[in-house]
């Protein structure tokens, strides 16, 4: 898979994992912060992030600390996926 | 309030929530019991005046059968695979207290009493003691509970001066039968 | 303003003692209680050192002489409970069931958060796998959080209670529970109040603080800068609380009374402390004002301290906010005993009455690098001789939910 395949594919992970009823892949944007303005998300957000990386592409955060950096955006998600998925 | 009859129990707190509108961006989060409470708040508080009630003097008393049960239920299911936290933090009974805290700024005292039936006399007691340490200025009180397709809610907004006289058990017992029945 | 409350008895159960005696000489003499988990069955025994106690269900059951009941039918958290609360009451040389033939009212206030969940957890697996005949159905009678409160209460004090409630707001539970019956005997509803709470380590909330992230690989260090996170534990603390009149009556010495509590909501997060503390900042102001007490009143706080950057951060904050005029001294059991969720405020109720009884201060453990970086704030090592008068502890849980009690020498 090709990291905008890979992007499309986050994107309606993301929002099945966080139940983002009101949001389609189209309204994330690649590049957009996921926190803060962006979806609005917060730290139980980012846990639930944390799962579903662990869930589809076997890859473990062993430290919350490393989040803010991994889900930056759909981007840096896509990217770090890239460097340690298998 | 026209809502289809028949609706399960998420699809009736689903439908509710479009028309009340409480414009709350953690509703797709939360449990049955936290999205019942913060609809049952938002019915009652609209129509209260706020204004004046300095945050810590608004505090919040429920009463429920079940509590978090429904939750609970559900996040043990998770256990042999990877639990969500989103769900975790639902596994407390007085999460919909926090809810409603937030989306109504109410920054003063709370309890969620467990028990088996709403109990009026426990309810004046405790509302009425509250009242009398002075700072309390509104209480949002009643009974909460959700446990599978059985959802149900009895909330009183009680404010200071007012509540000595029609805030009693007679009163609540009532709004409760009704409830029941 | 109504009745003083007075506490004429304390009971204890956690990783440090069976008991109060064994609680404080273990606090006394730096001795934590955190380590490996060896019976809760997990996969995670080895990741999360935990405050656990030793004693096995059986041997719980065998101390509560609980001979007649089935093994696997009585929750841990029940036995925890029940132990702690009958060491109380005993503490106080009273006898329930003759004080309620006196005529007085007694009520059994006792707070929880897992319930009987341990043996939900061990009736689920055989029960998901054939739902028909799965799974005792004996070990789910329990589940549910007031009957955990039913089984002690009525163990202690058969058909004898004017009232008994459970209190379930996380981990300010317990110290919910003792406002509660410190309020009612105040508003003279009842003569005696038995309150506190309980809470069993369980698979249930290891994973889920897991899940949160919360969770200290090593053994925590509360109010650290290092902080990594919290240790769970399990256990129970009670108090029994009597009024003016039964003092009376009775000849009780309790030197120590009950003189303010406040429960307030931070409304920020469902789990998350708010930056500033409102919440905790509320509570404790709130508390000093029912006591009547000035924040220079206070000598010492039992911090919430649970380890965590947000609640350390959180708290230190409020109390920055409050102690304008110079901070009190401060420490952090859970060092000792891990995060005991719903029965903490009833453990560190039991410690700071001791703390007040005997003007010694116990310490936190573990401190390098203190977040209060003031010398001569934080309790290092245990203090006699100290000169103790009012004391606030702190509890605050999920939800917002932010409690503080304050307890004064008579």
């Amino acid at each position: 898979m090709n990291r905008d395949e890979l992007i499309e594919q986050l994107k309606g992970q993301i929002i099945e994992q966080l139940n983002l009823q009101a949001v389609t892949p189209a309204d994330i944007k690649t590049d957009d912060p996921l926190f803060g303005e962006g979806l609005g998300l917060d730290s139980i957000d980012a846990l639930e992030l944390i799962v579903l990386l662990q869930q589809h592409y076997k890859i473990k955060l062993a430290n919350a600390e490393e989040g803010p950096k991994v889900f930056r955006s759909v981007g840096t998600m896509a990217d770090y996926i890239l460097a340690h998925g298998q | 309030m026209a809502l289809e009859a028949g609706l399960s129990a998420a699809n009736f707190l689903q439908a509710l929530y479009r028309q009340v509108q409480p414009a709350y961006p953690k509703w797709y989060k939360m449990d049955k019991l936290s999205q019942l409470g913060l609809l049952a708040a938002e019915l009652l508080l609209r129509s209260v005046d706020q204004g004046a009630t300095d945050p810590f003097g608004k505090a919040i008393v429920l009463q429920s059968a079940h509590g978090c049960l429904d939750t609970d239920l559900r996040f043990v299911a998770q256990l042999d695979d990877i639990p969500s936290p989103a769900t975790f933090v639902y596994t407390l009974p007085n999460i919909v207290i926090g809810e409603i805290s937030i989306k109504f700024d109410c920054k003063g005292e709370q309890a969620m009493l467990l028990c088996e039936k709403p109990d009026a006399g426990m309810l004046e007691a405790y509302v009425h003691s509250l009242f009398a340490e002075g700072h309390t200025g509104l209480c949002l009180c009643g009974w909460l509970d959700a446990f599978g397709e059985s959802l149900s809610a009895t909330m009183f907004a009680v404010t200071a001066g007012e509540e000595g006289e029609t805030f009693n058990k007679e009163n609540i017992q009532q709004y409760f039968d009704h409830e029941q029945g | 303003m109504g009745n003083k409350v007075h506490i004429a008895g304390t009971g204890v159960i956690s990783a440090i003692g069976m008991n109060l005696a064994q609680n404080l000489s273990s606090l006394a003499a730096g001795r934590t209680g955190i380590g490996a988990i060896r019976r809760l069955p997990t996969v995670h025994q080895a990741d999360f050192p935990s405050g656990e106690i030793a004693l096995s269900n059986e041997e719980l059951q065998e101390k509560c002489g609980w001979h007649s009941y089935p093994k696997n039918s009585i929750s841990r958290t029940a036995m925890l409970g029940f132990l702690a609360a009958k060491e109380a009451v005993d503490a106080a040389g009273l006898s329930l069931p003759d004080m309620a033939g006196d005529r007085l009212r007694c009520g059994f206030i006792s707070a929880t958060s897992v319930g009987g969940m341990d043996l939900t957890e061990d009736f689920f697996p055989a029960f998901i796998q054939n739902p028909a005949t799965g799974g005792s159905l004996r070990q789910v009678r329990q589940h549910e959080c007031g009957a955990v409160t039913n089984h002690i209460a009525n163990a202690l004090n058969p058909g004898n209670w004017t009232y008994t409630t459970t209190i379930s707001t996380a981990c300010s539970s317990a110290a919910n529970a003792i406002m509660l019956g410190a309020r009612m005997i105040k508003a003279g509803i009842l003569d005696v109040a038995l309150a506190g709470g309980a809470d069993a380590l369980s698979r249930f909330t290891l994973n889920g603080f897991n899940t949160l992230m919360i969770l200290d690989h090593e053994p925590c260090q509360p109010f650290d800068r290092q902080r990594r996170g919290l240790n769970l534990g399990e256990g129970a603390g009670y108090l029994l609380l009597v009024s003016d009149t039964v003092k009376e009556q009775y000849g009780l010495s309790a030197k120590v009374r009950v003189t303010g509590y406040a429960n307030a909501n931070d409304a920020h997060h469902q789990t998350a402390s708010s930056p500033d503390g409102a919440g905790s900042y509320l509570a404790m102001k709130d508390a000093l004002a029912i006591s009547g007490l000035q924040p220079a009143d206070i000598q010492y706080i039992n911090l919430h301290g649970t380890g965590t950057q947000n609640n350390d951060a959180s708290e230190s904050t409020a109390i920055r906010r409050l102690f304008t005029e110079g901070l009190p001294r401060l420490s952090t059991t859970k060092g000792f005993t891990g995060h005991t969720l719903a029965a903490c405020g009833g453990i560190e109720a039991a410690y700071s009455v001791a703390s007040l009884e005997r003007q010694c201060l116990y310490p936190g453990l573990r401190i390098t690098q203190p977040v209060i970086e003031e010398p001569g704030v934080m309790v290092s090592s245990f203090e006699e001789g100290v000169s103790l008068k009012n004391i606030l502890s702190n509890s605050f849980g999920f939800g917002g939910n932010c409690s503080s009690l304050i307890f004064s020498v008579s």
